[in-house]
């Protein structure tokens, strides 16, 4: 066996190490390539998953070319949390469509963030409600372009039907601190979430 | 006689399908894996071992998501999980899924939250 380059193939180095994960969702150009992009470590990459529709059905490659096949690709970045717990960033493909295709996109995400270009609101309807019809936490962050009007975030709210407990922040996604600031208030919101689940009936 | 055929085009499907022997998505150690997920190599790559099965073991001698490993090798997810299969079933690699939001039955893991917030806070 050649351990070349193994100095320690028993070592608990980063042995420990975990993921989270967080999902950038929202409308075609509402900025969440521009936010993982922002925010992360690394810089971006891309991932592809190849989608088969009829794919239940076909065992092997063989025949797969005369299938209805899609090609999604997913940008993504890290953020080294500490030592031992990476988290990973995906900006969810612009068209939700291909959102049920790939099985498990959402699972086992802390949570979301669900981009709105506050000048086409419309564009996110579908990923808010694909949000909630997979039960994803989410918070609202309005991406403000500088040629957005000035929108009071109430308005939007109402516009977007958001209820009152789900967070609605205003950010600029090509800056690192804003789009650190939408986590932070991801991530808060979720810790609210989990405290209201833990406090006793 | 007849002229020698040109190359096929290694990117497509036939490449796949030359890397999978065939099979198209992974079944058992591999059915569960996630973009987020982290292989962490636990063998060394052994001489005659397919090329990139040896490039795995190789690139994740430190813990890195299958997203990464995908993006790096140039593979779809669905095939990169099948490659993945095999190593794992061979003991090769280990795969640590990504912690989730909540486990079953109870909330969402304050402790966890309270220290991606933490780091967060720190960038």
């Amino acid at each position: 066996m050649d351990f070349k380059g193994f100095d320690h193939p028993d070592r608990q180095t980063a042995g420990g190490t975990r993921s989270v994960k967080v999902m950038i969702a929202g409308g075609f150009g509402t900025g969440k390539t521009t936010m993982v992009r922002s925010v992360s470590d690394i810089k971006p990459l891309t991932t592809e998953e190849t989608l088969t529709q009829a794919s239940a059905d076909v065992d092997n490659l063989i025949g797969v070319a005369d299938k209805t096949e899609t090609t999604v690709s997913l940008d993504f970045g890290k953020i080294g949390i500490n030592d031992e717990l990476v988290l990973y960033l995906f900006g969810t493909p612009g068209q939700e469509r291909f959102w049920f295709l790939w099985n498990g996109l959402f699972k086992g995400a802390l949570g979301a963030v669900v981009l709105v270009d506050t000048r086409r609101l419309a564009s996110s309807f579908r990923a808010i409600e694909e949000m909630e019809r997979q039960d994803v936490p989410f918070v609202i962050a309005l991406n403000v372009f500088p040629d957005s009007k000035e929108h009071p975030i109430d308005e939007i709210r109402d516009a977007l039907d958001i209820p009152p407990h789900i967070p609605v922040v205003a950010c600029d996604a090509r800056d690192r601190a804003s789009s650190r600031d939408v986590l932070i208030a991801l991530i808060r919101h979720l810790k609210e979430r989990s405290a209201v689940a833990l406090e006793p009936r | 006689m007849s002229a020698p055929r040109p190359p096929t085009d290694p990117s497509g499907l036939e490449r796949y399908y030359v890397l999978t022997g065939g099979r198209s998505g992974p079944g058992g150690s591999a059915s569960s894996l996630d973009v987020a997920t982290l292989i962490v190599s636990r063998a060394a790559a052994v001489a005659g071992m397919q090329h990139e099965h040896e490039e795995i073991i190789r690139r994740c001698r430190d813990p890195l998501s299958v997203a990464e490993l995908g993006a790096h090798l140039g593979l779809p997810f669905n095939i990169l999980a099948v490659l993945l299969a095999d190593l794992l079933d061979a003991g090769r690699v280990e795969a640590r899924n990504p912690i989730p939001a909540s486990g079953a039955g109870s909330g969402p893991d304050l402790a966890l939250l309270e220290e991606v917030l933490s780091g967060l806070q720190r960038l």
